[in-house]
């Protein structure tokens, strides 16, 4: 079953694209990665999600129902963390909290206290007295305090040192195991590694690529770093060789094909090194990216 | 309901210092009365450029020696901070989240722009009722207070009292409508004084130069306490139009907030 439809959902501010014909699914009980530079169209996707904005044309649709004529009864089961944190500066983490869950059908106070302490976030002081990382811990707890079945973060982590990452990772991890779905926005692309199962790939306002995590790493490239000398020669020039570096010493590419052409290229030479890597997420993805 | 009284409680200290400060404001001058209220007093200000007094609200058919034509004078003035007050609220509600972007902490959550905007009002409308009874209060209490014996038409008194209400509707109403079709709202508090101020002059300019068509656009005019005092009624002519502008005000922001895009960082 799918929990996010999108159909053709596109945004312009006037002029300005914000997003274009977005048209991907998130099933249930998926991690779904939304990975693009800074300004490609995440948070604008997102926020038509949660009606903030409304679409020039296209619709999304959350558990099977139009996302903004439903909008409030969609939102009850919508934990959404947004990317830069505001909150009513004069008022106290715990009482902010509070007003947050009494907008949910449900009691979220034992959840409330739960996630605090699990998040280390001291309830009795006052919002404009938090660094950055606590502002992004108390978005975290208002986010997921009423347990909700979908879950957008966007740029969640951005600000919480690696210790509270860990610590957020494992809650969203547990989250989808009790069933939740988590649509998970980043511009960094090792997060999205570590945690999800599929991920879209958004590019000035467009998705250009949607694409299993585990395929993408194991049946695509391989990284090959060579060492050695008077390598500045172009023999590994062939198929399926991408973003060739070449010095007299060293000689770095992507490689996509049959591994024994590389060998045997390099069986003629006088190596001193060789290195075959996966490549990260962030390398291939630079191929969109650029 | 929540929304409400979160609203509420954000305008508390608000509330308390405007409940203060027009009452006392209005005490302050009516105090005077006693003093002034002598025949002498007439003559002086007949020597006055007739320009001169009506910019201060003092043609009309009461003179200030007495007591009412004296209130007439002051509550034109009271009714500047009302305004202000009034249009602060206005210009602040709905544009209040996306100008300290907590818009996408309020507008995610399963509520429906209607509920809040009219929660938001309700906050509004009840903070300046508030203030609105103080102001009757102390109005009351300062004409028995000060009137130095003279008679006092109540029916006036109670009917310009009834004013306020719609006085504060027509400022919360246009500045929400303005914050609503505007990209931005960057400050509140001088578009507030802007229009409170700016209104009460247009129609100071509208009574020394005997032009309708400046009466036609302020509240200050169709409410003006001159002539609801000395006719113990509504200025129908003009009244109307403060009516017709809170209705279209109002559902024109209702219109406006529920299609707006909501800025974010």
């Amino acid at each position: 079953m799918n929990i996010i439809e999108f159909n053709k959902l596109t945004k312009y501010y006037g002029d300005v694209k914000g997003c274009k014909d977005i048209d991907f699914n998130v099933k249930e009980g998926e991690i779904f990665g939304f990975i693009g530079p800074n300004g490609a169209g995440k948070s604008t996707t997102i926020r038509t999600m949660l009606s903030l904005i409304y679409p020039t044309s296209g619709s999304v649709t959350i558990f099977g129902k139009d996302a903004i004529e439903f909008g409030p009864e969609v939102r009850q089961e919508i934990g959404y963390l947004p990317s830069e944190i505001f909150y009513y500066d004069k008022m106290k983490v715990e009482d902010l909290l509070k007003y947050s869950a009494s907008f949910y059908d449900k009691d979220c106070t034992d959840r409330l206290y739960e996630l605090a302490e699990i998040m280390e976030l001291d309830l009795t002081r006052k919002i404009q007295d938090l660094s950055l990382g606590n502002k992004k811990k108390v978005g975290i707890v208002q986010g997921l305090l009423h347990r909700p079945k979908l879950i957008i973060l966007d740029e969640p982590t951005s600000g919480l040192d690696p210790l509270m990452q860990k610590k957020f990772f494992a809650l969203i991890k547990e989250e989808n195991t009790m069933g939740a779905t988590v649509l998970f926005s980043s511009h960094i692309l090792s997060e999205v590694q570590q945690i999800c199962d599929r991920v879209a790939i958004i590019k000035d306002g467009e998705i250009i690529s949607i694409q299993e995590i585990k395929a993408l790493k194991e049946d695509t490239y391989k990284k090959f770093t060579l060492k050695g000398e008077d390598l500045n020669d172009g023999k590994f020039a062939i198929d399926g060789v991408s973003n060739l570096l070449q010095t007299d010493n060293q000689v770095t590419f992507f490689f996509k094909g049959n591994v024994n052409n590389i060998i045997q290229i390099a069986s003629g030479l006088n190596l001193k090194d060789i290195l075959v890597e996966e490549p990260t997420l962030e390398e291939i993805f630079m191929h969109y990216y650029e | 309901m929540n929304i409400y009284k979160f609203e509420l409680g954000m305008l508390k200290k608000s509330i308390l210092i405007w409940a203060l400060a027009i009452p006392a404001f209005f005490l302050f001058y009516v105090s005077f009365f006693p003093m002034m209220s002598g025949e002498g007093m007439d003559t002086i200000f007949e020597q006055f450029p007739e320009e001169f007094m009506a910019f201060f609200g003092m043609n009309a058919e009461l003179p200030v020696s007495n007591i009412l034509g004296y209130v007439a004078l002051t509550y034109g003035m009271i009714q500047i901070p009302m305004a202000i007050q009034a249009s602060n609220y206005g210009f602040h509600m709905l544009s209040v989240e996306e100008r300290e972007l907590t818009a996408d902490f309020l507008l995610s959550k399963p509520i429906s722009r209607t509920k809040i905007m009219v929660a938001k009002f309700l906050a509004a409308m009840t903070s300046l009722t508030i203030v609105n009874l103080a102001i009757c209060a102390s109005t009351i209490l300062g004409i028995i207070m000060f009137r130095a014996n003279q008679a006092v038409d109540w029916s006036a008194v109670i009917i310009l009292l009834t004013t306020n209400v719609f006085f504060q509707l027509f400022f919360v109403s246009v500045g929400m409508f303005v914050s609503t079709v505007v990209k931005k709202v960057p400050s509140v508090l001088s578009l507030s004084m802007g229009l409170g101020i700016g209104l009460y002059i247009m129609s100071s300019l509208g009574t020394m130069l005997t032009s309708t068509l400046f009466h036609v656009i302020t509240p200050y005019s169709h409410f003006a306490p001159a002539y609801i005092l000395a006719e113990a009624s509504y200025d129908w002519s003009l009244a109307w139009i403060s009516f017709a502008i809170i209705i279209l005000s109002l559902a024109g922001s209702y219109f406006f907030y529920l299609r707006r895009n909501i800025a974010s960082l």
